[in-house]
């Protein structure tokens, strides 16, 4: 249907942009319009594509299949459906934004800028393959520049940060790897859809145990569960889910606040996504059989991220915390998916909101994040480097636009109505709460957390006594300003308006809740 | 064409012994330019066997009686597996040279010697009579003995030794099995596909695969016979461990797959578990000792035995997929190996004059010399086997035909893999990346050089051009596993 490869063009963009940057070395400045050029042109294209997306059909469009190394079973095949063409837009708006948040970054700029920009083809390629293989290549793509850019431009504490990042997000990787070559093995696949047809039909079990199954695996359904851990812990470091997040509160903190953005705000997102896009469709029967304990690591994972957020101390880290807290919904509304509740076919409703759910709140949650670690970010340099709760005070009384946008941020962050990050959490609970009454009432805990600690931050920060040496502190600037207007627009626009999201979301949601 | 790959070695290594020894300038252009030749000549032999031969079956160069009486020929010949390796002998043979630019002692000598190494190695990938074969692989002992002897750094008469006594230990093994094949076949011949044909009688097989696969395999770093391979590379002169690395060891996974799997299938059935389980402990113990050295050398040295093991171990898989992944790992481990040692050898001990991880830590190298940086992390997240490198679609080959066989060794392999990257990442972080204070870099250090530059980015272009299009190697490996010489090893795959 479509002549033009889109979405090959899209993730070359900033490939080729980062290439140039780094060429450009000597003139930072040249590099770094260069990079910011081609962060705005992707996200023209991103725009196109989500312009000229036909939601009234589901499965993937925009769809690009080559043969390239067909005796591997090695295909290269693009497609994008609603919650692709989500996760690629938003990918699309974080960069630029991500780079204004370090506009004036120190030393090697050009190699800050043009990373970034790799990392953005990472997050493109990983939302828009459907081929294990060049899958897999881009989403260690968006790794290896992620290390690098915690590891060069982080904080005091940076080495450790980075290193434990890599380390864990390598090991769920290779866990996944594994467990990947176990499918391939059996079956000669690495094409999503082929799999996902497969597993339709209940081959992928069978498959499994007639070719690696013998004296080690002497059981079908062990085979099949030890393959789908393999996947599922790659996902669950990503994402991340309790108790595989110890690497990110360090992470988040340490990396420059651009990398912060583009880490919650993006790549976390790539940790649901593969739930919604592999594990979802490749193993729905042991998605089901594991179910309790899965809803159970998600409600740990929401409300003990809320009340360690509460116990924080550092705003960087409290606004870390609360990025796993908000994630934690999604994977809640994911797991309650694969429940099966009364009769079979009914729950299909409930099933289909939970899910339009978790799309809009992983595209509002990493809107509100990013903008979040921005004000965090403007803060500490402001602050001389302090980020602490007890540091501030009062500046609503010098800073009245700055104190007005953040606290428009952080309600949306807990959820305000009319706000952005409403409408997900909403349809998520309304549909679990049917599904899976308790983890649902459980969960609720962490939303009474969430709005007590963001409240705390608005509260220490912006109200009481202003110490005197903060009485120089810059309102925002017009730059910061003009920053921030597109962010704070979409923010209001997407509350108010969610429809826009869901007009995308929602076949996808549809064709995702018809599994079970 | 192909054949001419061993001649112009040969002949480029005479011309540089009646060059005078003072030319230490056309001693490296001679050098150069023959490593260069090699490599058109193989390149062309590949494009000319692709072509020609889509049957995968060897293709005769050269085959003329040599020693009558004992129905000895000179035959040469090539199918895919033999041309992969061959292409990775001509790569690494030209990217040698360019690390050795600065050897200023014996220029001559060294660039001779180094040119009759690779001489020998294509004549032992070329070679399809098995006594001629030996020949070759024993020819291939002398340079390399002496060019870790001569030129070579820490520790070099202990390494030089161990490994000729390896070498010469394990072709005496070796030895030993081709006689008797010889003589219990009755076919008066040592001509490989000859012989192939012949079966052996069952008892026969059982002890005298082990003999020559072991004799073979302790050059490919079979654990526990490994021991030779961190000291032998950590003595040798940057060229030196990046031919070691890069393609000594390849021989004896060649000579393992060729003589003792090719002519011993019932001996290979016999003992594949054993021989997978010590590549396993080979890949899991390689990488955690690499873990723990402090000499930069010992640990790519340490990673080789366990990158080795991923060949051994898709060798004992019998099955194509495995097969094409232990072959296109030892293209794979052959480049990114060499490019490791080059950075580490030529790049930074040849600066920094220390490889000790504690010692460069304060040097920041990542300021003091980027490109050596830049490149030692590309070739660092290569031999990580991250995807987008050609060691990946290696090793995904190699598991995936692992886990039809062996379910538990794949997984202790994912550890070993795992162990792999975290001593990537040490090394990254110690050597590279450390925040170093400004007194100690205030060293001044050369620039990195042109022929550097130029060898770091044809190693560099091969892993990724044979990561993003694997098809160029499979298509010469594919179909030769499929053909009558390895009918007998192979069992069913997936394809």
């Amino acid at each position: 249907m479509n002549t033009i490869p889109i979405l090959s063009i899209l993730t070359v963009i900033p490939l080729a942009g980062g290439g140039a940057a780094l060429l450009a070395s000597g003139q930072s400045k040249t590099s770094r319009s260069i990079a910011f050029g081609a962060s705005l042109l992707s996200l023209a294209v991103a725009a196109a594509a989500w312009a000229m997306f036909d939601s009234g059909r589901g499965g993937a469009q925009y769809v690009e299949r080559l043969a390239w190394a067909p005796s591997l079973g090695i295909e290269y095949h693009l497609g994008v459906d609603g919650l692709g063409l989500l996760m690629v837009l938003l990918s699309a708006l974080l960069a630029p934004f991500a780079m204004l948040a370090s506009w004036e970054i120190g030393p090697n700029r050009n190699l800050y800028f043009a990373l970034i920009l790799f990392l953005e083809a990472g997050l493109f390629g990983t939302f828009t393959a459907l081929n294990f293989f060049h899958w897999f290549i881009y989403w260690e793509l968006g790794l290896i520049p992620a290390f690098f850019l915690i590891k060069l431009w982080g904080g005091p504490r940076r080495t450790r940060a980075a290193n434990q990042f890599l380390i864990y997000t390598l090991a769920g990787s290779m866990a996944m790897l594994l467990a990947f070559l176990a499918l391939y093995a059996a079956t000669g696949l690495f094409d999503f859809e082929e799999l996902a047809r497969l597993a339709r039909n209940g081959g992928l079990d069978s498959a499994l145990f007639a070719k690696l199954g013998g004296s080690f695996f002497k059981s079908r359904e062990t085979l099949a569960t030890v393959v789908f851990f393999g996947v599922f812990l790659g996902f669950a470091v990503k994402a991340p889910l309790m108790p595989f997040h110890t690497w990110l509160p360090s992470a988040y903190t340490e990396a420059p606040a651009g990398t912060s953005m583009l880490l919650t705000g993006a790549m976390s997102k790539m940790g649901v996504y593969g739930f919604l896009r592999i594990l979802l469709p490749l193993f729905p029967g042991q998605m089901r059989a594991m179910q309790t304990p899965l809803l159970c690591l998600a409600v740990a994972t929401i409300v003990f991220s809320a009340a360690a957020a509460l116990a924080q101390r550092d705003l960087k880290r409290m606004v870390a915390y609360s990025s796993i807290n908000h994630v934690g919904y999604c994977l809640l509304g994911i797991f309650a998916v694969v429940r099966i509740t009364g009769d079979a076919g009914t729950g299909s409703a409930d099933r289909a909101a939970a899910l339009n759910g978790v799309m809009l709140q992983m595209f509002n949650h990493g809107l509100t994040a990013a903008a979040l670690f921005y004000f965090v970010g403007l803060i500490e340099m402001r602050g001389g480097g302090l980020r602490g709760l007890d540091d501030f005070g009062g500046l609503r009384k010098v800073a009245p636009v700055f104190c007005g946008l953040m606290g428009i941020t952080l309600f949306a962050s807990l959820g305000l109505p009319g706000l952005n990050g409403f409408v997900g959490e909403f349809l998520i609970f309304k549909g679990v709460l049917p599904l899976a009454g308790w983890a649902a009432a459980a969960s609720t805990l962490g939303l009474l957390i969430t709005a007590i600690f963001l409240l705390t931050i608005l509260q220490r920060v912006f109200s009481g006594p202003l110490p005197s040496r903060w009485s120089g502190w810059k309102d925002l600037t017009s730059g910061e300003r003009l920053t921030l207007a597109p962010v704070m627009a979409l923010m209001l626009l997407l509350g108010t308006c969610p429809q826009i999201l869901m007009r995308v979301a929602n076949p996808a949601a549809l064709a995702l809740s018809k599994l079970f | 064409m192909l054949a001419w790959t061993i001649l112009i070695s040969f002949l480029g290594a005479a011309a540089l012994v009646l060059l005078p020894a003072e030319s230490r300038r056309a001693a490296r252009h001679t050098a150069l330019l023959t490593a260069l030749a090699g490599l058109a000549c193989a390149l062309a032999g590949a494009v000319q066997y692709e072509r020609s031969a889509a049957s995968g079956a060897p293709v005769d160069l050269v085959n003329f009686s040599w020693i009558a009486d004992l129905h000895i020929h000179f035959h040469l010949a090539a199918d895919g597996v033999s041309i992969t390796l061959v292409l990775l002998t001509g790569i690494a043979a030209v990217a040698g040279v360019l690390f050795s630019w600065n050897i200023e002692r014996r220029t001559r000598e060294f660039f001779a010697l180094y040119l009759a190494l690779i001489g020998s190695v294509y004549g032992v990938f070329l070679s399809f009579d098995l006594f001629l074969l030996f020949v070759f692989y024993e020819l291939a002992i002398i340079p390399k003995y002496f060019l870790i002897a001569v030129w070579g750094s820490t520790r070099r008469e202990y390494g030089a030794m161990k490994l000729a006594l390896y070498s010469l230990v394990g072709s005496a093994m070796v030895l030993v099995g081709l006689i008797a094949a010889y003589v219990v076949s009755g076919a008066q011949t040592f001509d490989l596909t000859e012989l192939a044909k012949y079966h052996f009688p069952a008892a026969f097989q059982h002890w005298a695969f082990p003999l020559v696969f072991v004799g073979f395999a302790i050059l490919a770093g079979l654990w526990p016979f490994h021991t030779w391979a961190p000291t032998g590379h950590v003595a040798a002169p940057t060229a030196g461990s990046m031919l070691l690395a890069g393609v000594v060891m390849k021989l004896g996974a060649y000579g393992a797959l060729r003589v003792a799997m090719t002519l011993f299938p019932e001996g290979l059935r016999a003992w594949q578990n054993e021989i997978a389980l010590l590549a396993v402990i080979g890949i899991v113990y390689g990488a955690t000792v690499a873990l723990v050295q402090r000499d930069l050398k010992f640990v790519i040295g340490y990673s080789s035995v366990s990158h080795m093991g991923f060949v051994l171990l898709g060798l004992m898989t019998l099955s194509k997929i495995g097969l094409s992944g232990a072959v296109l790992q030892m293209f794979s481990h052959g480049i990114i190996a060499g490019l490791l040692f080059a950075v580490v050898g030529r790049m930074v001990y040849d600066r920094a004059h220390t490889r000790d991880l504690t010692e460069l830590q304060p040097m920041n190298l990542s300021a003091l010399a980027p490109f050596a940086a830049v490149t030692f992390v590309i070739a660092g997240a290569a031999s990580m086997g991250l995807p987008g490198f050609s060691g990946f679609i290696a090793e995904l080959q190699v598991l995936a035909g692992a886990w039809q066989v062996f379910p538990r060794l794949t997984l202790l392999a994912g550890v070993g893999i795992l162990v792999g990257i975290a001593f990537m990442v040490r090394v990254w972080i110690k050597a590279f990346f450390a925040e170093g204070d400004i007194k100690a870099s205030a060293i001044p250090i050369e620039p990195i050089s042109m022929p550097e530059r130029a060898g770091a980015l044809v190693l560099l272009g091969t892993t990724v051009l044979i990561g993003l299009w694997p098809g160029l190697l499979l298509n010469l490996i594919t179909p030769t596993l499929n053909s009558t010489l390895f009918q007998g090893m192979v069992k069913g795959g997936p394809q």
